[in-house]
């Protein structure tokens, strides 16, 4: 299965912190595909539908994110997932 | 037999009943069983936690309901869990496992940069805690039954929001002080509340008073105790019940004088089932405990204040910026280690040595103001270059979102009267009004800290000097036409009510608890007659 892979710019104010990383992953879990976050291209690569993997990897404003899918659904997911960052989670 | 226990009055009123304690688990240790029965109770303590931050969080709004739903991702993700699932395979017991886990989870939060993050760490440890209550089969507050008396050394906001208050009850604390969060929303509910007695209550248990006027608990009270705290308490309900009945008209004195009647809250949580008919506006919002959790937060404050003035749909809302320091320390914003944190870097002065944590706060509440008629108030300003300086940042923020075509407008900008030389020097600000702390007011000036028991009778409000300095702040709005109102604990103490009106204090903000009463005060002072009050 072909990996799809995808970008986004951490804008909002507060980074990948509580509310914002509950809404990621409310998002990556209504995909069936594999789906992981860096803050690197190179990785190391978390989960998406983890919450408390992703307040580890506290990402803050300004930084990249870098998506990986796998999955039927894989393209839409990290669609979903690049437009929930662009709109700074919906609370700016 | 009958014991008397000294601490301080954190929240007026008389409560009595079964005493229920809130031991904390620090020190507890179970006994181990093999594996697969520490795997399930693990397991089945989670998913009975999962179970009651859903429920409560169903039964929350606002920021409060926020914090908990962060709660119940957390709960929901194994990921939480898999760390002490492995130490118990290998043989750890499930408590000391789950313990192990949280420690490390939360010493990643500990370590980070930013104060935000920080904050966080104490959801973590609410978590950790409310699971190992399951471990060790300990009750959860919302089954207390109705009415008792809950007994800790210290109690988290998140536990007495859980809990059940329609049926009365109170709180006794070992340790906790009155101007703790959870005193606000005590306060705020009307619950009576004792802090501060030290470890003597572990050894509580029956029925118990609280006195949240004189600061007493009354433990293994005798027939004759429990009849007159009943006496009393249906005296005081009475009161309180008749007053609730007013609790809608306006607060006008025997002579005829309106006297506005506003309320203090922390955010939306204290004035649920609160009728906004009842009061005049929000004349204190404290955004320590809301700020706390969003320093660079702009959005989540800005939903937090325009949630505010949703409520009071179109009365003024005066929002105070933040002030931390003194006893309201907020890890990694303030300085630790002060000798005198009351005398020292707090409110406007930390703000404006963090103006890029001011300016966050500057920016919603600007952004607010343009849903309805907003207030910001400085806190513990004492000389007039502060409060340029804060107009200059709040210029500056207007002139931003201006660019930014966000929907925007400028508040009033006002201080709060705290610092008695600024009380003296009151003609020297240039300020749109005036709101009296007396709780900090009147400390400074007795020199005589509020939280310390040994000097708590000197911290009095009716201290002639004390009601010179509000007299005098009063004089000067009246002759300048600039308003002034006064928003500590004494504007709702109905044996201060009189001669803070005889001052020349004409508005009062109140906690939400103590509105009823004080309008009732109020109605009860002849300002014709000099010092003559029914």
């Amino acid at each position: 299965m072909q990996e799809v892979t995808a970008s986004a710019l951490l804008t909002n104010k507060i980074g990948l912190h509580a509310r914002p990383s509950v809404k990621l992953t409310q998002t990556a879990k209504r995909f069936g595909s594999r789906i992981e976050v860096a803050t690197s291209a190179a990785g190391p690569w978390t989960d998406a539908k983890s919450p408390v993997k992703i307040m580890r990897v506290k990402a803050a404003k300004g930084e990249v994110l870098h998506f990986k899918a796998s999955g039927e659904d894989a393209s839409a997911a990290l669609a979903a997932l690049v437009d929930i960052v662009a709109r700074k989670f919906d609370e700016e | 037999m009958e014991r008397r226990l000294s601490g301080l009055a954190a929240s007026t009123g008389l409560a009595f009943g079964p005493a229920v304690a809130f031991r904390a688990v620090g020190e507890m240790r179970r006994e181990t069983g093999p594996v697969a029965s520490e795997r399930q109770a693990l397991a089945d303590a989670v998913a009975a936690s999962l179970q009651a931050v859903t429920d409560l969080a169903a039964s929350l709004h606002g920021e409060a309901a926020d914090i908990v739903g962060f709660q119940v991702a957390l709960l929901e993700d194994d990921a939480l869990t898999e760390g002490a699932y492995e130490s118990i395979a290998r043989g750890v017991p499930a408590d000391a496992a789950w313990r192990q886990a949280l420690a490390d989870e939360i010493a990643g939060y500990e370590a980070a940069d930013d104060a935000y993050f920080r904050a966080r760490a104490a959801d973590l440890a609410d978590i950790r805690d409310r699971v190992l209550r399951q471990l060790f089969g300990l009750p959860e507050l919302a089954d207390a039954p109705p009415g008792a008396v809950i007994l800790a050394q210290d109690l988290p906001p998140s536990a007495f929001l859980g809990i059940d208050w329609s049926q009365g009850g109170g709180i006794v604390l070992g340790a906790g002080s009155p101007t703790s969060h959870v005193a606000m929303l005590a306060r705020g509910r009307g619950v009576p509340m004792v802090v501060g007695i030290g470890s003597d209550w572990e050894a509580v248990s029956g029925t118990v008073v609280v006195d949240g006027m004189a600061g007493l608990v009354l433990t293994g009270p005798s027939r004759a105790s429990i009849d007159a705290a009943r006496r009393r308490a249906d005296e005081l309900g009475q009161v309180r019940s008749q007053a609730e009945t007013r609790k809608r008209e306006p607060a006008l004195t025997r002579d005829g004088t309106p006297i506005a009647v506003l309320v203090n809250v922390a955010g939306m949580a204290d004035v649920a089932g609160f009728l906004v008919e009842a009061c005049d506006g929000i004349g204190l919002t404290r955004t320590e405990f809301l700020v706390e959790q969003a320093l660079q937060d702009e959005a989540h404050q800005f939903e937090a204040y325009a949630a505010l003035l949703r409520w009071a749909a179109g009365r003024p809302v005066t929002i105070r910026t933040l002030d931390a320091g003194g006893d309201k320390p907020i890890a990694g914003y303030t300085i630790d280690g002060e000798t005198n944190p009351f005398l020292g870097l707090r409110g406007i002065r930390l703000s404006l040595r963090h103006p890029e944590i001011f300016r966050v706060q500057l920016r919603a509440l600007a952004r607010a103001a343009s849903l309805g008629p907003l207030k910001v108030m400085l806190p513990m300003v004492t000389v007039a270059r502060e409060l340029e300086q804060a107009r200059g940042l709040l210029d500056s923020v207007l002139g931003e979102l201006a660019a930014e075509g966000v929907p925007h407008a400028a508040p009033a900008l006002g201080i709060m009267v705290e610092v008695p030389a600024a009380a003296m020097a009151v003609a020297s600000f240039d300020a749109a009004f005036f709101s009296i702390g007396s709780n900090d007011l009147t400390q400074y000036a007795t020199a005589a800290a509020r939280d310390g028991s040994e000097v708590a009778a000197y911290a009095d409000v009716l201290h002639p000097g004390v009601l010179a300095m509000i007299a005098h702040v009063a004089r000067h709005g009246v002759e300048r036409g600039r308003e002034v109102s006064l928003c500590g604990d004494a504007g709702g103490d109905p044996r201060a009510i009189a001669a803070l009106l005889r001052a020349g204090i004409r508005a009062v903000s109140v906690s939400p608890g103590l509105l009823a009463l004080a309008k009732d005060a109020i109605r009860a002072v002849d300002l014709s007659q000099p010092g003559v009050d029914a």
